[in-house]
């Protein structure tokens, strides 16, 4: 039972990284139905831009909770222009193209970040500080869970519940889901739907800074290359839950964690990803619109 | 006047004949050796060093007066690196009557080329050829190298958790790559066949993941007492970190790939107390020091790839016909598993397989934040 609940934590994290990310990829797809591949390199960007203030106030001598509060916003000011930016280059002008055109065009931008944080950077791996502190209170659990591995799960949680309601309760939400129902309409209705895209943009991407500095944090460690595995990783999950759906994003990247755990813990981490894409193939299968997708019928 | 020139050019030739006939009947006389490798093509700079290395060490033999009071001569053989031709190689050095071989230098031209040595009773010395099964198949005993072989790194890591660390229950892990999952399954092999140890464990994690939490809580959840890593740093660092979070305190044992210093950078704290091999550092040995500055002397650059091996295998080869007292294959192998000789690589012999005694890895451990050799 022990060893059930070691694995269940340990796919719980898995998952929460995950979602993290995923998060980002749903919510762009729901409201202009892109895949925005490069949302896996604003990720990287954003653990980046934490490490260097991050070092910088350690040799300041900053105490901890400061380093991790200015760490966390300037990461998520910084991703959230490169988000904004990236849409105002690559995607805006392709916006009524076919829908080939902007995704070609994010997998050049998901490459162009790459090599620049790599020519900018270093192509090596970095020590990444444990911003992170290690309660005291969860030392008896430390075998099972982790602190970091807590503050994640819960940041998850907390971001996911704000979205929902963001997006259900406030003007921007009610705008954001107009934009996805139908954009011409939106329009005549006198919603700015560049600005609503926009704000999609800076809100996925500044999720991805605080991911990018809770998950580097947790592993200890970065490189240029990070965002590339994750962001797959995190767009499976959100295919898997229904992409566009940001309840599914969550629920699809706690399956793929599980099953990834539990796979590796009762079988054989050598079939890892194998377990993880064929529940994957399964559930579109069945339900070719992710768990909690909704098909989109066509009226005629 | 006409005819006393005709006889001094007469005399001339014959006095010049009769020089080359004596210089025939000494050349008879020599220790033919034969190096055989690489010397043209794309693999050339591995080969070419052993012919400079074979040299220096020869002209150093024949300034003192030879071996068994007889010169030295080296006839140095192309095989390109490639099997067919290493045939070719080995077949016309046995017809020039070579009394012993340094070579091959690629395992492939060295197994193709042995049969045809071992027909003729030739002893072979290879300054490079790593393939385990060269030595270990038994099927070569006129075989010897003065190289580790591929599997060397993982018995070095088995026998040190075996016999250093004395543990039974052990975790093998591997990156699921060429390097890693090699060096995995010798490890794990070795410890199969090892009456001691009981493998508890045999995986691959997926290198980039972006958490191992689940393999760890599987090593804890199989009791292992100690973990042998096969792969890189970044995947190293990674387990490490997350083991020593989830408080398991077992020694980790890795490899070549984790023996650098980004390890420690990256891991940190968590990188104390980590054990890795890495070759043994020959670098302020000073037959090494003197054979480096010896090829700059004679060659104007620094040596190549193998040169040091190459150097012992030629100083082996030499010392051992010396102490057999003839190039008979009988004494000659039971003089190199017998002698020890002062080389570059330290003071070597060989075992009953044809590996070289005292060639190899050592293990370092991470100690106060950089890799110390464990004596």
């Amino acid at each position: 039972m022990e060893y059930f609940l070691e694995l269940f934590f340990s796919g719980l994290t898995r998952g929460s990284i995950y979602a993290l990310i995923a998060l980002g990829y749903t919510m762009v797809y729901g409201i202009i139905g892109l895949i925005n591949f490069a949302h896996g390199e604003i990720y990287m960007i954003g653990a980046f831009t934490a490490l260097i203030v991050a070092s910088v106030l350690t040799v300041l001598g900053f105490n901890q909770l400061a380093i991790l509060l200015c760490a966390g916003f300037a990461a998520v000011v910084y991703s959230s222009a490169y988000g904004y930016t990236v849409e105002k280059i690559a995607y805006k002008p392709l916006r009524n193209a076919p829908r080939l055109s902007p995704l070609i065009s994010a997998i050049g931008m998901s490459i162009f970040l790459q090599n620049y944080v790599l020519l900018a950077q270093t192509s090596d791996f970095m020590p990444f500080p444990a911003l992170i502190p290690e309660f005291e209170f969860m030392e008896p659990y430390a075998h099972i869970v982790g602190s970091s591995e807590l503050v994640i799960f819960l940041v998850t949680t907390l971001v996911m519940v704000l979205l929902t309601l963001l997006i259900k309760f406030s003007s921007i939400g009610k705008a954001m889901r107009a934009t996805a129902q139908d954009k011409k309409m939106a329009m005549l209705l006198g919603i700015d739907v560049n600005k609503i895209i926009s704000i999609t943009f800076v809100i996925g991407s500044a999720l991805a800074a605080i991911g990018g500095l809770l998950i580097a944090s947790h592993i200890g460690q970065i490189n240029f290359y990070i965002g590339f595995i994750a962001g797959i990783k995190a767009f499976t999950a959100a295919v898997l839950g229904g992409i566009g759906s940001i309840p599914g994003a969550v629920l699809g990247s706690f399956i793929l964690g599980w099953t990834e755990s539990f796979a590796t813990g009762y079988i054989s981490s050598d079939y890892e990803d194998v377990f993880a894409f064929s529940i994957l193939v399964l559930i579109l299968i069945f339900k070719p619109a992710g768990l909690l997708g909704r098909d989109k019928t066509k009226k005629v | 006047m006409k005819k006393i020139t005709t006889f001094l050019v007469l005399l001339g030739c014959v006095s010049f004949y009769s020089l080359s006939v004596s210089q025939q009947v000494f050349a008879a006389d020599t220790i033919k050796i034969g190096v055989a490798g690489a010397h043209s093509g794309d693999l050339a700079s591995y080969g070419l060093p052993t012919v400079k290395a074979a040299e220096l060490v020869v002209k150093e033999v024949n300034a003192k007066g030879g071996i068994l009071g007889r010169q030295v001569e080296l006839l140095p053989e192309d095989d390109v690196c490639k099997p067919e031709v290493a045939t070719n190689t080995a077949t016309k050095l046995v017809s020039q009557k070579v009394d012993a071989v340094i070579g091959h230098i690629c395992s492939g031209a060295t197994k193709a080329a042995l049969g045809i040595y071992k027909a003729s009773d030739l002893v072979v010395v290879s300054p490079s050829a790593t393939n385990p099964a060269l030595t270990q198949s038994g099927d070569y005993p006129n075989f010897f190298r003065t190289i580790a072989s591929d599997d060397a790194q993982a018995k070095r890591e088995v026998d040190f958790v075996l016999d250093v660390l004395k543990v039974r229950k052990i975790a093998v892990i591997h990156d699921k790559g060429d390097y890693g999952k090699g060096l995995a399954e010798f490890a794990r092999d070795f410890l199969i066949q090892d009456p001691r140890a009981d493998v508890v464990l045999f995986e691959g994690v997926t290198p980039g993941a972006v958490d191992y939490s689940a393999i760890v809580q599987k090593i804890r959840r199989n009791k292992a007492e100690a973990v042998i890593f096969g792969g890189y740093h970044p995947e190293a660092s990674k387990i490490i970190t997350q083991m020593r979070k989830k408080r398991i305190k077992i020694p980790f044992v890795s490899d070549d790939g984790v023996k650098d210093d980004t390890f420690i950078k990256v891991a940190g704290k968590y990188a104390e107390g980590v054990y890795a091999t890495g070759p043994m550092d020959t670098s302020k040995n000073p037959l090494t020091i003197s054979a480096t500055e010896a090829h700059k002397k004679s060659y104007g650059k620094a040596p190549g790839a193998f040169f040091l091996n190459a150097y012992a295998a030629a100083q082996v080869l030499l010392n051992a016909i010396e102490k057999a007292g003839s190039t008979e294959i009988e004494a000659l192998t039971k003089a190199l598993r017998s002698e020890y000789m002062e080389t570059p690589l330290g003071s070597i012999r060989f075992d009953e397989r044809g590996d070289a005694i005292g060639v190899g890895f050592s293990m370092f451990q991470v100690r106060n934040g950089a890799y110390v050799e464990v004596k």
